[in-house]
């Protein structure tokens, strides 16, 4: 790289792009706009699990003229949310599946009157028998989703695990569970439209992926691309919930706008947002392990479950990352795991940060502890003898070519937490105390990108743009939401052109203007969005420099020049970028196996905490996230997401608890429904190690996802050090350990010669 | 309904101008300040108080906007985010909040630096511990806190930088 008069600006901590805005309250997120004439529209949902509508009648004390009304006879096209399968419909027409069902849309210019209007309208039903477990669902006690209930089935086999049993010293077995878990983004969702028979149907709105909007809503108006615009506003949060839902939202407000001709807005308020839109799947996972004494796994069986809802949405694909990251960051010789995804009659669960990962880690962490406990070996021990190393593979047969040293990573964690000081000191003086102290570790990965061929079948398109006024511009579709994808992106760009951070610029997220770089998702956007803004931006230089405008050398002023020229002369300077497969990255489908991601982020994560005895609540006192994310692109935005993740992964062991009755949330509140807050968190002590990545934008890997996946694990295995009970369910809340206090006493009591219960 | 029926008349300052308008008294100050006078920064996260994301200053005190009657704000002073940057010179916690990382996806970023300005004018000096009680009542799903907590500490560092007199750093 030739670079004059500027410093690297990958590695920097540039100022965040949109930060300005965010800061001074001038950002604008979409309930922050509004359009001349708009209305607001509502939603009319199902109020039971499962049943066939009969009849809906609309109280005469309500002057429904007034209202705009849809309903699925509205619906130009295909009555579906276009995803994967295409099972959900947009508005239910003859029968609900699940308590949150969309049935009928409301708009009015004013807001205020909509609830009393939804109050004023009722559904008639025949009630249909439901099921709203994954045991429930398994039985097929009721058949509620296609011929079994079961959205989606894995096999992974590899080597001969029949035949390790026999050889086995032990055989460690146990179930482990997950609850469901809300994003929590405190944006709620929103939408807003407008349509006219010229341009077509515009809608802006929260969300992550543009062109999975844009592709839903061609589907259900039966209108061609170019009718079509889709436009992301300011997004307040999203985690993986503003992955699908927002194109069942984008759908409502486009069939309202189409029917009343007038821009219709729709935004949920908070407990709509909890209720009706996705979740973290619930799940089950049950280990079998063949080990010898000396700790080393043998082989072993998983068996890993989820709860999708009543539609198959993104659950095949949930399923597919968690079954792949369920055999952790170890070797095994023999292994089978089976996996599948079930319906039940709860509102679909779908994507949030890790999608899958975190459930089924969370098994295979507390399993190891399990393991290393009744072999009487240390967790530490346990994991060490079982590490995966370089030319080592997966439970997929992906072979290990990064240079991963995961002793070195674990030894550095240890020596950051004092863990072995603290360990022995802990069992001394919980003795003595009321208030038990324990430390626990998680090691584990997360691939980055989407699995398989999934990166192949989205052949993404990235576009650098060279303005005359010797502005860059990267055209991509992939969303800032927090992360800081436009200020990565950025950074990218300038430092692939030699040019200072200040000449680069993002396009907006707008169909319209820019090409489809695939969804925001996946731990995709910094490695394989920005590997492709890499190159576009290579190809703005490479034009420039064949074309005789450019030496190869050069200062942002003579690269100013030399698009001003450029663009005089031949119009638009734009250079594009698609996704091509690397030669050794193979996947197969049928098999699932392969190299399933390009790249792993690798971490050990260690946690301390303190379980009162007056109290029963769990406070953790020192969190260390140690973690190799290939090359850091900015430093203070990448601890911003190991801490945030972090944050998110100390609730989901906790304290968000989702309160079920009849499929329905019932806690669907901030009141009742406890994310952590300032005084709730401990010092979040975050490291990286540095590795690089050949596949990823100067070296870098995915990392939004990996920091949920360890903290609930190492969380558990630290409250089991600390009382010496095994937890196997999260979240894991203070009447948990109450009453498994109780139980251990009362079996003391019971048992009295027995010494406790390890 | 008829619109004008059950209005009052609420006088108040907002962000250093006063202010006479015609209210029904039961609109939430949240809806009054984004619909009436158009200052957005102040945004609905919860609708019930828990996640501070609608904070403005009444009075000096950091309240949930959502929670409070306009006919409350009678006579009040009201500071929102629009009203602590003085003209184009960012406040010394927006500019830490920007440079440590403090605003992610900036939901909560209005209310938590409200919440923070509040904090600092009780307490030019607050520990760690100090500043994560004080922002206890403000949520943030992206960052975990950390950054949010560090850019109000170092706020309160480099207001004390700027102060000549002081020589206790």
């Amino acid at each position: 790289m030739n670079r004059v008069n500027t410093k690297p600006i990958v590695g920097m901590p540039v100022p965040r792009k949109e930060g300005r805005d965010k800061v001074t309250g001038r950002a604008q997120y979409v309930d922050d706009l509004s359009l001349p004439g708009m209305l607001y529209g509502a939603t009319v949902r199902s109020t039971i699990p499962r049943g066939k509508i009969k009849n809906i009648t609309f109280d005469t004390r309500i002057s429904w003229a007034e209202f705009v009304i849809v309903s699925a006879k509205d619906i130009p096209g295909a009555n579906c949310v276009a995803l994967i399968s295409d099972d959900q419909p947009c508005l239910a027409k003859e029968f609900v599946n699940h308590p949150e069902e969309p049935i009928l849309l409301l708009a009015h210019a004013n807001p205020h009157i909509l609830p009393k209007a939804i109050a004023a309208i009722a559904i008639e039903y025949e009630p249909l028998p439901a099921i709203f477990t994954i045991e429930e669902s398994e039985v097929q006690k009721q058949i509620i989703w296609g011929d079994d209930n079961i959205f989606k089935t894995y096999t992974i086999e590899k080597g001969d695990l029949d035949g390790v049993w026999s050889k086995a010293d032990y055989i460690v077995e146990a179930e482990y569970t997950t609850g469901a878990q809300e994003q929590l983004y405190i944006e709620n969702n929103g939408m807003i439209a407008s349509f006219d028979r010229g341009p077509g149907v515009t809608v802006w709105g929260s969300m992550q992926c543009p062109y999975y909007v844009h592709k839903a809503l061609m589907k259900l108006l039966n209108l061609p691309e170019d009718k079509v615009r889709v436009v992301q506003t300011e997004t307040g949060g999203a985690f993986g919930g503003k992955e699908e839902y927002p194109s069942m939202i984008a759908c409502h407000a486009a069939l309202l706008a189409m029917k009343s001709g007038k821009p219709v807005k729709i935004i949920y308020d908070r407990t709509e947002d909890m209720a009706a839109t996705t979740k973290r799947h619930p799940s089950r996972t049950r280990h079998r392990t063949a080990v010898t004494c000396d700790g080393k796994i043998l082989g072993g069986e998983i068996e890993f479950v989820v709860d999708g809802g009543a539609y198959a949405t993104l659950s095949s694909v949930v399923l597919s990352r968690g079954t792949i990251h369920a055999g952790g960051p170890y070797f095994w010789p023999n292994i089978r795991i089976r996996a599948k995804a079930v319906a039940t009659n709860a509102p679909p669960h779908g994507a949030f940060r890790g999608f899958g990962a975190p459930q089924s880690l969370f098994a295979m962490e507390r399993h190891m502890d399990r393991i290393a406990a009744k072999l009487g070996i240390s967790p530490v021990e346990v994991r060490r003898r079982n590490f995966l190393k370089p030319g080592q593979t997966t439970t997929t047969e992906q072979k290990i070519r990064e240079p991963i040293n995961l002793d070195k990573l674990l030894d550095r964690a240890l020596t950051l937490s004092d863990y072995e000081e603290k360990k022995k000191r802990f069992q001394l003086e919980n003795k003595t105390s009321t208030r038990k102290r324990g430390i626990g570790l998680a090691t584990f990965l997360h691939g980055a990108g989407f699995t398989g061929s999934g990166e192949r079948y989205l052949a993404s398109l990235v576009g650098v743009e060279g303005r005359a006024d010797g502005r860059v511009r990267v055209l991509v579709s992939s969303t800032e939401f927090g992360q800081g994808t436009k200020t990565v992106l950025c950074q990218i760009a300038a430092e692939a052109l030699a040019l200072p951070y200040d000449f680069v610029d993002i396009a907006e997220a707008d169909t319209k203007q820019v090409p489809n770089s695939g969804p925001t998702v996946a731990s995709r956007t910094v490695m394989v969005v920005g590997k492709l803004v890499q190159s576009a931006a290579q190809g703005i230089r490479q034009t420039l420099t064949s074309a005789g405008y450019l030496r190869n050398s050069y200062s942002p002023e003579e690269f100013r020049a030399a698009c001003a020229h450029y663009t005089s002369q031949h119009g638009e300077l734009k250079s594009f970028s698609r996704y091509q497969p690397p030669p050794n990255i193979l996947w197969d489908d049928e098999k699932y196996s392969g190299e399933a991601y390009a790249a792993y982020a690798w971490a050990v994560y260690v946690a301390e905490v303190t379980v009162d005895f007056r109290t029963y609540a769990i406070s953790i006192d020192d969190f260390v996230a140690l973690q190799e994310v290939g090359k850091v692109l900015h430093p203070v935005l990448a601890r911003g997401q190991i801490t945030g993740g972090v944050a998110q992964g100390i609730g989901f062991a906790l304290y968000e608890k989702v309160a079920w009755r009849d499929g329905r949330m019932q806690n669907a509140q901030m009141t009742n429904y406890i994310m952590p807050t300032s005084a709730d968190l401990p010092p979040i002590r975050v490291y990286f190690e540095e590795l690089g990545n050949e596949h990823g934008a100067f070296g870098a890997k995915g990392i939004g996802e990996l920091p949920i996946d360890g903290p609930a694990p190492a969380i558990v295995n630290a409250v089991e050090d600390a009382l010496g009970i095994s937890f196997n369910s999260i979240p894991l809340l203070p009447e948990d350990v109450f009453e498994a206090i109780s139980a251990r006493s009362r079996k003391e009591e019971d048992t009295p010669t027995l010494e406790g219960v390890r | 309904m008829t619109p004008s029926a059950g209005l009052c008349e609420i006088s108040l300052t907002v962000n250093g101008e006063k202010r006479t308008v015609r209210a029904h008294p039961m609109e939430r100050l949240l809806d009054f300040l984004r619909h009436q006078l158009g200052l957005t920064g102040a945004k609905e996260g919860c609708g019930e108080g828990e996640c501070g994301s609608c904070s403005v200053l009444l009075n000096g005190e950091a309240v949930t906007s959502c929670l409070i009657p306009i006919l409350h704000a009678d006579g009040a002073t009201i500071v929102t985010i629009e009203g602590l940057a003085s003209d184009s010179q960012l406040h010394p916690l927006q500019q830490a909040f920007l440079e440590c990382g403090g605003a992610q996806c900036g939901i909560c970023t209005p209310g938590l630096i409200l919440a923070a300005a509040v904090l600092l004018n009780g307490n030019a000096r607050p520990e760690m511990e100090d500043i994560k009680e004080g922002l206890g009542g403000n949520l943030c799903r992206c960052t975990g806190y950390a950054q949010i907590c560090e850019a109000v500490a170092r706020a309160a560092a480099d207001s004390h930088e700027n102060q000549p007199n002081e020589s206790t750093r």
